[in-house]
């Protein structure tokens, strides 16, 4: 059961996760989207929103750069794992309560304003619920953490966490003796996964890559889209020879 | 020089009685779905007042449109790119729903079904939005109509800016006029550039500017970079829609449904060809009042054959610059120049423009001694304050509306003279640089106003970009995804009806 939850789960959880998103990106476009409720009711979402936003992604670049980053490199750059692990609580404690206390935020919001209850999905909710479990087993397991400053348990983490992404066989036993909550959020975690193309949790994705586009790749502000086969340049260069064969066709635009 | 084409509009006020049509037939095409009940694409205001979403001019609250930097750059009001981009969580400046109003319908069915009662049973009012009864409707798409509400209220009206308005207020001074409003398919629109999905975009070949659907992904900032409050968030299918133009149909040559249903005929539709490459400076012209004489600036005589030449080359179709030609748009903005943008201070290059009203004569004081200069009524002892309408129509130059007003009541003049006396003045057509065969001109148009005058439309050319094999078998025009209806929760994984769970029942 070990090996099947933390050494084969993860593998289908990320591959749902990844095909799941290509399909419905592919199949149904009009469906992605970030769900907003904040034209519905203003009130609670703007503090709620954000303070869940931040803390939700830091935790996220948290999460990926402490459990991704080789161990070996830590060391290189003389971070101890003890220090390491500090890092990890303070910034993601801080990081977990602003979350929690956003998405409480948005969780009463969404549960008894009628407005929005209304116009929720049972999937709008369920994800939100899954989320906030997510952050109170999260936060639990920093109380576990404090009893054993010395980082070794967390370096379990990260051994396993790399073996999954380097295909390892034996990844799952690395984390064999955790304490049980630990295993609780890496299964809630790998559950969110599995789930995260058939919810609005795939504005993600469009979240990170929309303002890369934007920022740097939009020259300007305007966008102006052309039907016509041929860009403007192309356009005027058929047009002039065209023009210099001097035919009764001249006269008529170069498309 | 780059030339496109866009398919401009006018609105005359003068005319516009206030009849709604044009919002009714227009809601009943494109927004009587679940999630936009709420919005029109195209209302009616009426003027002074706050408007739809109230108080929607006010930009110091919205801020929408673009703001001229000390260095003579552009940006949206709401923030440069990365400040859009910080606020993609909560929007600061994007209004609530009950800022244009909460969507109601009235409970009809009780009317029938209500059992045995004392009292007659009544419709009474619930909301489209959770279903629950709403025991005062606090606004509703055209809640000032015909002045309703107190004048204290109307007067927060952003127009009044350098009026003393309170005299205005008094029975004796009060003023109204309709204003409708529509999306202005800009020159430099703000809320395409606010979109971080570039869903929104422009379309070269006839300048309607929409948003793709399937890109939008309900970031919200093209709600407040848009200062005309035209861009409607949808909050069932997480989507921002606006005025499409009606673009089916002027794709095939007719005019918009709001257009076409105009009852007053005072909406014109026509070809503007416009220099591309001027965009950027005439928006930022340095002082607000410069900008309509800037955007008189971009646009491009058809008649010019270095214009016609440059457009050749740059693809645009030949019955397209023919169509330029007898463009009833470019002959009351460029020619006569009676119509105007409403509030180039936005700075967006808006292109669907506006004839400012005329109005009766300010008090009955003055009736019977009408202000007279040179035997035409004096436009600035009108009723309607010509500040006022400089402000809406100019960002405060009142020249250009004076000269417009003067022109309008010329024509009213002439023309009387031509059908009662049987002369034609030329000394009033002269006063106001006019010829009388202009004046008639401009009297088949503006005051006739014939169908094929009002509209010159030519068709788009699919031909030159479609293939019909490979829209064979297509969707057609849809509102979502193609094919998909783009459903949640309503349809399988696979795109199928779902079906309720139910067990075989035997039916005798």
């Amino acid at each position: 059961m070990h090996n099947f939850l933390f050494g084969i789960y993860p593998y289908i959880a990320l591959s749902v996760l990844l095909i799941g998103s290509v399909v419905r990106y592919e199949r149904d476009p009009f469906t992605w989207k970030s769900s907003s409720s904040q034209m519905l009711r203003r009130k609670q979402l703007i503090i709620g929103s954000i303070l869940f936003h931040v803390g939700v992604l830091v935790i996220f670049v948290g999460h990926l750069v402490g459990l991704l980053t080789p161990i070996a490199i830590f060391d290189a750059i003389g971070i101890s794992h003890g220090a390491k692990q500090l890092l990890a609580v303070i910034a993601g404690g801080i990081a977990g309560v602003m979350a929690l206390v956003g998405g409480g935020m948005l969780m009463h919001r969404r549960w008894t304003d009628p407005r929005i209850r209304k116009t929720s999905s049972f999937a709008d909710i369920a994800i939100l619920a899954l989320l906030l479990a997510q952050l109170v087993l999260g936060l639990g397991t920093v109380f576990v953490s404090l009893q054993h400053l010395d980082g070794h348990e967390m370096t379990k983490f990260m051994s396993w966490a790399q073996g999954i992404f380097t295909f390892r066989s034996g990844a799952a036993a690395q984390i064999e003796d955790v304490a049980l909550i630990f295993k609780l959020h890496l299964f809630l975690g790998l559950t969110i996964f599995l789930v995260f193309p058939f919810t609005r949790l795939v504005h993600i994705a469009s979240g990170i890559f929309a303002p890369l586009r934007y920022l740097f790749l939009r020259v300007g502000y305007q966008l102006v889209r052309s039907r016509r086969h041929r860009p403007l340049e192309e356009r005027r260069r058929a047009f002039d020879k065209l023009q210099a064969k001097r035919g009764p066709s001249a006269t008529t635009p170069a498309e | 020089m780059r030339v496109r084409a866009q398919i401009g509009k006018v609105l005359n006020l003068d005319k516009c009685i206030g009849c709604h049509t044009c919002s009714v037939t227009c809601k009943n095409v494109w927004t009587t779905r679940e999630g936009v009940e709420y919005a029109w694409f195209n209302n009616v205001e009426t003027k002074p007042g706050t408007g739809y979403p109230t108080d929607w001019e006010n930009q110091k609250r919205w801020n929408g449109g673009w703001v001229r930097s000390a260095s003579g750059k552009l940006h949206p009001k709401q923030g440069s790119k990365w400040r859009i981009l910080a606020n993609i969580f909560a929007n600061p400046s994007m209004p609530e729903i009950d800022d244009y109003y909460e969507p109601f319908d009235f409970d009809y069915d009780h009317l029938k079904s209500a059992p045995d009662m004392t009292a007659f049973p009544t419709a009474r009012p619930r909301s489209k939005i959770t279903g629950e009864r709403m025991e005062r409707i606090e606004k509703g798409p055209n809640w000032e109509e015909i002045l309703g509400g107190e004048f204290s209220k109307r007067s927060q009206d952003y127009n009044f800016d350098q009026v003393q308005k309170d005299i205005y207020g008094e029975y004796e001074n009060t003023f109204m006029m309709y204003l409708p409003r529509l999306c202005e398919h800009c020159l430099n629109p703000t809320c395409s550039a606010s979109c971080p999905s570039g869903a929104i975009y422009k379309r070269e070949e006839d300048g309607i500017v929409l948003i793709d659907q399937e890109k939008c992904r309900g970031w919200r900032m093209c709600i407040s970079g848009c200062p005309y409050k035209k861009v409607y968030y949808n909050w069932d299918t997480g989507k921002s829609e606006k005025c499409t133009f009606c673009y089916p149909r002027i794709e095939s040559g007719q005019p918009t449904v709001c257009s076409e249903t105009c009852v007053g005929r005072i909406r014109y539709l026509g070809v503007i060809l416009y220099d591309a490459d001027k965009i950027e400076a005439a928006a930022s012209a340095e002082r607000e009042t410069d900008l309509y004489g800037a955007q008189l600036d971009v646009f491009l005589d058809p008649n010019d054959p270095e214009v016609i030449a440059a457009a050749r080359r740059d693809g645009v179709p030949e019955d397209w610059i023919e169509a330029a030609k007898v463009s009833p748009v470019w002959k009351m903005a460029m020619d006569w120049k009676v119509a105007f943008p409403l509030h180039p201070e936005y700075r967006t290059l808006p292109m669907v423009w506006y004839i400012p009203p005329l109005s009766p004569i300010q008090n009955a004081v003055q009736a019977g001694q009408i202000a007279m200069s040179d035997q035409m009524p004096d436009v600035r002892s009108l009723r309607i304050p010509v500040k006022y309408l400089a402000n809406m129509l100019t960002a405060g130059d009142e020249e250009p509306i004076v000269h417009a007003l003067e022109r309008m009541s010329a024509m009213r003049l002439y023309m009387r003279a031509l059908t009662v006396e049987g002369v034609r003045d030329e000394a009033i057509a002269a006063r106001v640089g006019m010829s009388g065969r202009v004046i008639e001109d401009m009297y088949k148009i503006m005051a006739i106003a014939d169908y094929e005058d009002r509209f010159a439309i030519p068709t788009t050319h699919r031909e030159q970009n479609e293939h019909g094999a490979d829209i064979r078998g297509g969707c057609g025009f849809t509102d979502g995804n193609g094919c998909s209806t783009g459903e949640t929760g309503k349809t399988t994984l696979f795109g199928g009806k779902k079906k309720k769970f139910a067990l075989p029942q035997e039916t005798f």
